[in-house]
């Protein structure tokens, strides 16, 4: 897309802190975008894998019918915190990682704008995180009210339920103060030349995400507010009996909850339109296009939100509204699959596990658009409203869409973080692993959905079994399947072929001028881009 | 080529222990909130700790970050980083407040009547406002627009310009006029915070009378508690000033401070309006 | 032509084509009656109107997707790198950006106007023949055929052994009640929905119906079955513990028979309230009891009265069961604000209670001796 001069990229400044800081206080005290982005991507790695043990004893559950391993009680909090813990620690966290170690790398900026409140925005995710994991063993246990945190349900619960909400305030305001950093990096940072619309498509995506945190983690924080209120100080917000209404709640919630799904899911648009052209070997198509698609998403984002709210019974205008609005998300959405198809048309296409993972990404992603697109039709979502048919599709949306993308992102800057070549042979075993079981564990959820089966529920009734069982043996292999991913990295950490500075032929932003690993301050004098 | 000389160099500060200093504290504080909450002994020791913790941080923090600036470490370029950072940073409080806004609406104009037509579970209940609700018997004496709010419209406004005169004190390096200006915005926060105080201990309704004392307390409390938070700002900045830390062309901290506290002033005109008048 | 100078490339493409031709031989393979691949057959006109809308919005899918990725396809197997395939140039086309733009809105439009029509249907609730108020409780659902004094629980009937698995399950295993919703075919029925503690929501398939209970507020839905039968759905919002185990069975009985039903129902509720003044033995009132806690309380506390430490309280030993009895009536009749324990003063007969109480304290290792009557229960209430 741009071509670039490095400049002066050698010539060391006399800077009183040129290499890492030695032992633990160097991750402790970090002021270094790309010590902080390693630790981002850790801290995610073990949520996920946290969160996922959690999803393996779930589905052990719901093998087959009866309770067989969990009380409902139990079973309900697995579910709540799977759930919480996935979108809040894992899938989040990671994109953060990348835009902390990609964003000033691909604009030619020297580090973050505010190095430090960029520590500060990860050390506040391990101080939630442990009032999370913490709040499964106080009395009574970890929340059990649905990730979604409804009132009047999440008045019933004991002291776990005010870890939880703190422990959301907190992640509020590491969330808050890392997308300032972004946005200001973006927007003040860029290394001379870089225009707005030469910047690399991840970085644009990074930048209306961000856009998108600062507008509606502070809503967030409103909600979850009024709910510790309600719940300790005597208000009625959420009480009819007082004036107040708990599907309040639920529009307060979404209001955050709709764009919080595109928050996981934009920066994955910019992983993949990163990918994708390098192994095409041919530059991104319709990179205007998809600007503005994104910039629409975005902007769609903030008035679909009540389609999750459909069966409260809203008068007729609101119901179509949300209808109309949502269907609306689905031509940006659309408009970027077709570009990347346009992409790899007449490429020179190779398939490295990157690559891999990103056209499984394009695939499956679109599956659960379409899945999305049905949910949209309001009398089709009142039948498939809570039930596995949505359970479906925010997986295609959520784990072959953003975890995909993610691991696409991971093998494909790996390289680069660390200076040595992933196992190929592994990567690719893991994709393929990953991808097959996937969809045997997600795909026969439409299927129960469609047939009846209810979400969130820790027995079901007989004619569920059979899909039941599929997704359970599948879900195994899947968690399996990630063991080997955690391998791959690790042995890539630990040495392997050195990689060079640019590893991928296809591959034209302002990384790959750096040497793998990149030096501790890269840019410190910005180059020129032309 | 180009050449860039070592003061356009981005200043990227050395290690910091503060950050995460600042999370300990938040940890500590959420800890002990969630014990006082649920009627623990230990909580209001490790609330106070982790305060303390906090303002341990503050301190420090803030302090490297003056002594930094004075010593001519922030560029231009780090100059308009904070004041981006400052503008997102008003914008996401911006955001906190129109979420307690939208409940207002929707209570007062949309649930409040929907339980009006729901005969079959409140018989007689009929929609207006303030309302404490169809299932509490409490009625609701609203505290009079045209009395302290009206008055407290006045000093915030009069401080938003005070704030200005200040501002244009330092735009004409006329120190006195940037000192006596912030010191009369400071006297005009303590004024306005001891109204409210005053306000709040005379009204007649409590914050668990029903959906109005909710939304007319959470509104108007977070409101004060950030005039409070914007008051203890413009002190650290008078007592800047007084220090001389403010130059013509290096005074972002006495601006960014401008700027919440006009943002402070416009939050409370919608309240003016929205909470206390109509 | 294609041939594969990278034997890695191939062999990962290879494996491509074997998934996707795995699925697509699954598929007609599966589609029999028993595996349930789509919606429950429609019971009423609305049911029907959806399931044809989701036919339609899924065809069209199928054939974007098709449209989408067999280009996609040719491509991933003719312009590989290994294939000595050079990538071309190009990376704007402003006629086919606007083209593949407007046709989804096309797509979109025709989409939504059966959609749109469909929805103004379902919130036409005008019309009525019959009223019935649906109450969701932690876990159970009261029906109420206002007008009529007919108002009864409906709980889950299916034992907890077949639960544990100690016995084996039944055919409608989770989906079966002690007493369904009846109702009358071939004629509109209106359904007032609301709740008693937190949000339920009342749901059929069948019938298309699936409708929030919110407590405070009251919402509307209706259906009309021709067929009578009887109708199976379950509770669709998280609500708890019993979420999972709170059914919903409607009869859809012929209009003469619903008649004789209703005059039946509306006698079992005379001699009910004559019961009301009676007094009881400990024995009768312990059997009776233990019915009415399996049903309502061990959920929580346990069907041995242990609770669950930390969210349930144990009744066994507890301190109110062995204490006062008007302390132990108070908090069943009122519930206590906050927490899963609901007033069940409002669900249950004075007998029911009475029975309850006498049997809570003198299980397990309660054994205060007390026999409560039902006069005792109407005495506390206000
Ligand atoms: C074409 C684009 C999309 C459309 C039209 C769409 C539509 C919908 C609708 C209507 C629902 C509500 C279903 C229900 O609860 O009845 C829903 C649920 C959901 N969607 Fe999407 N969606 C789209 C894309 C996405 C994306 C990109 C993500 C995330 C990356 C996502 C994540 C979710 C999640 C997490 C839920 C369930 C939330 C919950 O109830 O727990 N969706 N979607
Ligand atoms: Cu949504
Ligand atoms: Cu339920």
């Amino acid at each position: 897309m741009n071509t670039t001069t490095i400049n002066g990229a050698a010539a060391h400044h006399d800077h009183d802190h040129d290499h890492a800081p030695a032992g633990i206080m160097r991750w402790l005290t970090s002021t270094n975008h790309k010590d902080i982005g390693t630790l981002y991507l850790w801290f995610s790695l073990f949520m996920f894998f946290f969160a996922g043990a959690l999803a393996m004893v779930i589905r052990a559950e719901l093998f087959q019918p009866g309770l067989q391993l969990l009380q409902p009680n139990v079973f309900n909090q697995l579910t709540t915190m799977h759930g919480l813990i996935m979108i809040f620690g894992a899938i989040m966290p990671a994109l953060v990682g990348f835009a902390n170690w990609q964003v000033p790398l691909m604009i030619g900026a020297s580090d973050m704008a505010f190095p430090r409140l960029n520590n500060w925005s990860f050390w506040l995710l391990p101080a939630a995180g442990t009032l999370l994991i913490a709040s499964f063993f106080v009395p009574g246990g970890a929340i059990a009210g649905g990730w979604t945190m409804y009132p009047p349900l999440f008045m019933q619960g004991g002291i776990a339920y005010d870890m939880s909400i703190l422990a959301v305030h907190i992640l509020g305001i590491s969330s808050i103060m890392g997308a300032i950093n972004i946005i200001t990096t973006i927007l003040n940072m860029r290394a001379p030349g870089m225009t707005l619309m030469k910047m690399p498509l991840f970085v644009w995506t990074w930048l209306i995400t961000a856009y998108l945190l600062v507008a509606v983690m502070p809503v967030l924080a409103c909600a979850i507010t009024m709910l510790l209120t309600d719940r300790h100080f005597g208000t009625h917000f959420f009480d009819a009996a007082g004036g107040g209404d708990p599907i309040m709640f639920q529009h307060i919630f979404w209001f955050f909850g709709h764009p919080e799904v595109y928050i996981m899911i934009l920066p994955s648009f910019g992983i993949v339109s990163t990918v994708i052209p390098t192994f095409a070997r041919k530059p991104l198509f319709g990179y205007v296009s998809m600007v503005y698609a994104v910039a629409s998403i975005a902007f769609l984002s903030f008035i679909v939100w009540a389609h999750h709210m459909f069966t409260t019974g809203m008068p007729v205008a609101g119901q179509l509204f949300f209808m109309y609005a949502t269907m609306l998300i689905a031509i940006p959405t659309g408009i970027k699959v077709f570009n990347w198809v346009a992409t790899l048309w007449r490429g020179s296409i190779s398939f490295e596990t990157p690559m891999l993972f990103s056209l499984a990404f394009v695939f499956l992603f679109t599956i659960g658009g379409f899945s999305g697109l049905v949910l949209a039709l309001v009398p089709v979502d009142i039948q498939l409203q809570d039930t596995y048919y949505v359970v479906a599709h925010f997986h295609y949306v959520l784990f072959s869409g953003s975890a995909m993308s993610i691991m696409a992102g991971v093998y494909y800057w790996l390289p680069k973080w660390t200076g040595h070549m992933y196992d190929e042979k592994l990567g690719k075993l893991h994709f393929w692993l990953t991808t097959i079981a996937f969809n045997v564990t997600f795909f026969p959820m439409h299927f129960l959905g469609l047939a009846g089966m209810p979400r969130r529920i820790p027995d079901y009734s007989l004619q569920f079994t059979d899909f039941n069982k599929i997704a359970s043996l599948g879900g195994f292999l899947l968690g399996a399947s990630q063991l080997l991913f955690l391998y791959v990295v690790i042995k890539c950490v630990r040495g392997g072929e050195p990689a060079g500075n640019r590893p991928w032929d296809g591959a034209d932003s302002l990384e790959w001028t750096q040497t793998s690993p990149p030096p501790y301050h890269s840019f410190v004098t910005p180059p020129l881009v032309k | 080529m180009q050449a860039h000389s070592d003061s356009n160099v981005y200043y990227v500060p050395p290690p910091s222990i503060w950050p995460l200093v600042g999370s300990v504290a938040l940890l500590t504080l959420a800890t002990g909130f969630v014990l006082v909450m649920n009627k623990i002994a230990a909580g209001p020791y490790v609330m106070t700790l982790g305060m303390g913790i906090l303002l341990v941080m503050l301190f420090g923090w803030f302090g490297t970050v003056i002594k930094e600036s004075l010593a001519g470490k922030y560029s231009k370029q780090v100059d308009s980083s904070f004041r981006w950072g400052m503008v997102w940073f008003i914008f996401s409080e911006v955001m906190f407040f129109a979420g307690f806004f939208g409940a207002l609406y929707y209570a007062r104009n949309l649930a409040v009547p929907w339980l009006a037509d729901t005969q079959l579970l409140w018989p007689g209940f009929s929609a207006a406002w303030p309302t404490a609700g169809p299932g509490l018997k409490t009625v609701i004496d609203p505290v009079n627009a045209w009395g302290i709010p009206a008055l407290n419209t006045l000093i915030l406004l009069s401080s938003g310009a005070t704030v200005t005169w200040a501002h244009w004190g330092l735009q004409k390096g006329n120190q006195r006029q940037l000192k006596l200006g912030l010191a009369m915005t400071v006297a005009l926060g303590i004024l306005f915070i001891g109204f409210q105080i005053h306000e709040y201990a005379e009204a007649a309704f409590s914050i668990r009378d029903g959906i109005y004392g909710a939304t007319f307390y959470m509104l108007t409390g977070f409101h004060g508690f950030h005039v409070m938070m914007g008051t203890v700002m413009l002190i650290v900045i008078l007592f800047r000033s007084l220090a001389g830390h403010f130059t013509l062309e290096h005074h972002f901290a006495f601006e960014a401070v401008a700027w919440y506290w006009h943002f402070v002033d416009v939050i409370w005109l919608l309240l003016f309006v929205f909470v206390y008048w109509l | 032509m294609l041939n594969f100078p990278d034997r890695r490339a191939g062999l990962s493409f290879f494996a491509a084509r074997l998934l996707i031709g795995l699925i697509a031989g699954l598929v007609p393979s599966l589609s029999r009656a028993e595996y349930a691949l789509n919606l429950p057959a429609p019971a009423s006109d609305l049911a029907q109107s959806i399931y044809d809308l989701h036919t339609l919005i899924l065809w069209i899918c199928l054939v974007i997707l098709l449209v989408v990725f067999v280009p996609m396809a040719i491509a991933l197997v003719k312009h590989r790198k290994s294939a000595g395939y050079q990538a071309a140039k190009f990376h704007d086309n402003l006629l086919v950006e606007i083209i593949w733009t407007i046709i989804p809105v096309l797509i979109l439009f025709f989409m939504a106007r059966p959609a749109a029509s469909l929805v103004v249907s379902m919130k036409d609730t005008t019309k009525e023949d019959l009223t019935i108020k649906v109450t969701g409780y932690q876990w159970k659902w009261e029906y109420e055929y206002l007008g009529d004094n007919i108002r009864f629980m409906s709980n889950t009937s299916t034992p907890k052994e077949q639960i544990e698995g100690s016995q084996p399950k039944g055919e409608n295993y989770l989906l079966e009640v002690d007493r369904p919703l009846v109702v009358p075919a071939g004629k509109k029925v209106r359904l007032v929905m609301t709740s008693s503690d937190v949000i339920h929501a009342w749901w059929v398939p069948a019938f298309g119906v699936k409708q929030d209970a919110i407590p405070g507020f009251i919402r509307d839905s209706w259906f009309k079955v021709d067929k009578p039968g009887t109708y199976r759905g379950q509770c669709a919002e998280l609500c708890g513990v019993g979420h999972g185990f709170m059914p919903v069975v409607v009869e859809v009985v012929p209009p003469e028979q619903f008649a004789s039903w209703k005059k039946e129902q509306i006698a079992m509720a005379a001699t009910a309230a004559a019961n009301a003044n009676k007094t009881y033995g400990m024995a009768e009132l312990k059997a009776l009891g233990e019915k009415v806690y399996s049903a309502n309380c061990a959920a929580c506390h346990q069907p041995d009265g242990a609770g669950l430490p930390g969210a349930f309280p144990a009744l066994n030993g507890s301190k109110i069961v062995s204490g006062d009895k008007s302390g132990h009536i108070d908090i069943v009749l009122n519930g206590k604000p906050a927490t899963a324990m609901a007033s069940f003063g409002k669900q249950l007969s004075d007998l029911d209670i009475a029975a309850v109480v006498t049997y809570e304290r003198n299980s397990w290792n309660n054994k205060t001796g007390d026999v409560v009557q039902p006069a005792d229960i109407a005495a506390r209430r206000k």
